[in-house]
């Protein structure tokens, strides 16, 4: 039986001719925790470490994982926002920030990101249309083209720009704040969206409202989304793909079906069983795990779930596991463990190959 | 009241006021609470939940808060206790755990010290009993290396933590009624799950009454004997938590269990209920579901509906699922 590590190929994907809108490799991000004596380094905190992926177009991929496992500082490092340490992103076929590819100034024509606190995403005061106006001007559209722009793109979100167009953001509910914010990043007709925890704040009714929302203005545009959420029900609902990270890692990533139906990281079998039961007939009876995720300051060494996993070997601390895929096997998914890669020495990645028919 | 229930509250409502108007938080909630059953009230932020639980145990600020109906606790009215009256109750024999542990203690003592302290106040223990007692509860909420925990100051334990040495506090002197509002919502899913089942474990081994508030019905789901679910400061549906989910009598709830993204299709819309909750300053004098309800006629603008039962415990607070014309 042939397992083979594929991190060009993207899983899920059968036209693997087709160029993904965003290629994510190899990307890191630590930040220096300072303190002490003259401000030296203690500790480093290592919030996104070698993650790789790609976003077809077209596609929502949703993002899960829990606080600190820098999904957030992933979606701020792939816009630039905090400079990545090493790693690329490429946008469209165009690195981002190198001399012969795409500068920040396009990049961001391109993608839009909409955040989790609506409020303070804003300018108090701003009327909204000028604050949805405000980045077509930064690009150079006309104020009476930009406003026109913004009075439409409010339209499209649902908010009737002849009554809430001089409206300030503290005049509005918080679905309708995160409506505005939608429209911001439309208004420069990006090709990429980037919702970080876009819907966590709002009630669950006007939640499944704005959830409609974005599925209607992706049909209509034809937009791509990655939609970052610690919700692992909104994201199953939203995505295409999932990429289930853990301290900075990526544990686990394939289709929304496979991930969900059949995980094979241990991580994720541990998380999707966390997830309350909505039948009162069959409660959860066990806690799939003890204790709090560890700190990102100085995680474990090798694997970084070994800690907290059932099954780790001496294996686990020695060496961090590869991203493997088992193409051979239909199931497009991609899975850091020692127990899914036979090569590894763990003793249970051989019982897997033998159990598998 | 029936003869066991440990707690009865009779048409309370708060009032609220503001510079703006006065705001109706809760609009005449009563129910009933049996030894050792445990209540869900499930509901939207404004629906006036959190301020329920808050006026049970006599929280409000009285300058702003103005409070009708009764509570019975224990056989005993306490709405109009003093303070000083409350403080013998609050902490002994009702206790209440909240979203945030780090309000519930003092960043400047250790965990131990404020447990310990708590004893001492109202049990009158010694502080070495009181430590020792202090320890065990450490170890009954399980964290790990209780002894050694006991001189943790509350900004040394991880948020999960945290939230056990909450609940360790507030059972210090064995409640009789617990309050839990939202305990498990600001934590990671891999650790609310830990802490419902602690809650569950507890509550049954110490024969706990509970009242826990939360907006997730996946944690209600888990946590609850019977739902209540609560909008514009009314219970709109009431029941036998299996009953309710399974068989919600209230458009509201029907619409708040399948606004969840759990019953969508994936590449589906959601059934989302429209428009959004009402202004507490200018409720009508109506359904206040009505104008976003798909069933909602004339009849339903004429008065307040009641809260009219269709089995023995299953009630809703709808005219025409009530009067057995509206199938959900």
């Amino acid at each position: 039986m042939v397992t083979t590590t594929i991190t060009d190929a993207v899983p899920g994907m059968t036209a693997v001719e087709q160029q993904p809108l965003l290629v994510v490799r190899d990307l890191r991000k630590h930040f220096a925790v300072k303190g002490g004596f003259l401000g030296r380094t203690q500790a480093v905190v290592q919030a996104v470490d070698n993650v790789t992926f790609d976003v077809m177009k077209g596609e929502t991929l949703g993002i899960v994982g829990e606080s600190g496992c820098g999904k957030s500082t992933t979606a701020r490092v792939i816009m630039h926002l905090i400079e990545p340490d090493a790693g690329e992103v490429i946008f469209d076929g165009q690195a981002v920030g190198h001399s012969d590819g795409i500068g920040y100034r396009e990049l961001y024509r391109n993608v839009q990101m909409v955040f989790q606190d609506s409020y303070s995403s804003l300018n108090p005061r701003l009327p909204i249309a000028l604050s949805v106006a405000f980045g077509p001007m930064v690009h150079g559209m006309l104020r009476g083209a930009a406003l026109e722009r913004a009075a439409s793109v409010l339209g499209q979100v649902g908010l009737d720009s002849a009554n809430f167009a001089n409206r300030y953001s503290h005049e509005l509910s918080g679905g309708q704040r995160q409506r505005v914010n939608i429209a911001r990043a439309l208004a420069l007709e990006p090709k990429l969206i980037l919702l970080d925890e876009a819907v966590s704040s709002l009630d669950k009714s006007i939640e499944a409202q704005v959830l409609n929302l974005l599925f209607d203005l992706k049909r209509e545009f034809d937009l791509t989304y990655i939609f970052i959420s610690h919700d692992l029900n909104v994201v199953r609902y939203i995505s295409d793909r999932v990429l289930v990270m853990y301290l900075g890692k990526v544990a686990e990533i394939g289709s929304v079906e496979a991930v969900y139906t059949n995980p094979q990281h241990p991580y994720t079998q541990a998380l999707l069983s966390s997830m309350p039961s909505m039948d009162p007939r069959r409660r959860t009876e066990q806690a799939p795990l003890t204790g709090d995720p560890p700190n990102p300051i100085n995680p474990p060494s090798g694997c970084r779930f070994r800690t907290r996993c059932p099954f780790a070997e001496d294996i686990c601390a020695g060496t961090p596991p590869r991203l493997t895929s088992r193409p051979e096997h239909g199931i497009s998914q991609q899975v850091a463990c020692h127990m899914h890669d036979p090569s590894s020495g763990h003793s249970r990645a051989m019982a897997t190959e033998a159990a598998r028919p | 009241m029936s003869q066991d229930s440990i707690l009865s509250v009779d048409n309370l409502s708060v009032r609220f006021r503001t510079h703006e108007g006065i705001v109706h938080a809760v609009n005449g909630v009563s129910f009933d609470l049996a030894q050792g059953e445990v209540l869900g009230i499930l509901g939207e932020s404004g629906s006036g939940k959190s301020v329920t639980l808050r006026a049970i145990i006599g929280l409000l600020p009285r300058e702003y808060a103005s409070i009708g109906g009764r509570v019975r606790f224990g056989g005993r009215e306490i709405q109009h206790l003093s303070n000083e009256e409350l403080n013998a109750i609050r902490g002994a024999r009702i206790a209440m755990i909240f979203q945030e542990p780090m309000v519930a203690f003092d960043p400047v003592f250790t965990v131990g010290d404020q447990i310990a302290e708590t004893i001492v106040r109202h049990d009158g223990a010694s502080w070495r009993d009181a430590m020792r007692r202090a320890r065990d509860l450490l170890e009954l909420v399980q964290i790990p290396s209780a002894k050694r925990r006991l001189a943790a100051y509350p900004h040394e334990m991880s948020g999960g933590m945290q939230q056990r040495a909450m609940i360790a506090l507030a059972l210090s002197c064995n409640p009789q009624l617990l309050l839990a509002d939202e305990p498990t919502t600001a934590l990671d899913v891999t650790v609310q799950i830990q802490i419902i089942l602690l809650l569950r474990e507890l509550q049954r081994e110490l024969g706990m009454s509970v009242i826990f508030v939360t907006h997730d019905v996946g944690v209600a789901t888990e946590i609850s004997d019977r739902l209540a679910v609560m909008y514009a400061g009314r219970f709109v549906e009431t029941g036998p938590a299996v009953d309710v989910i399974e068989q919600p009598r209230h458009p509201y709830t029907d619409g708040l269990l399948s606004s969840t993204v759990l019953s969508a299709r994936q590449g589906h819309r959601l059934n989302a209920i429209p428009g959004a909750p009402p202004d507490l300053m200018a409720l009508p004098d109506a359904c206040s579901f009505a104008p976003r309800c798909r069933y909602a006629e004339e009849q339903c603008l004429s008065g307040v509906p009641a809260l009219s039962p269709i089995t023995r415990d299953h009630a809703t607070r709808c005219l025409r699922v009530g009067e057995g014309r509206l199938e959900l």
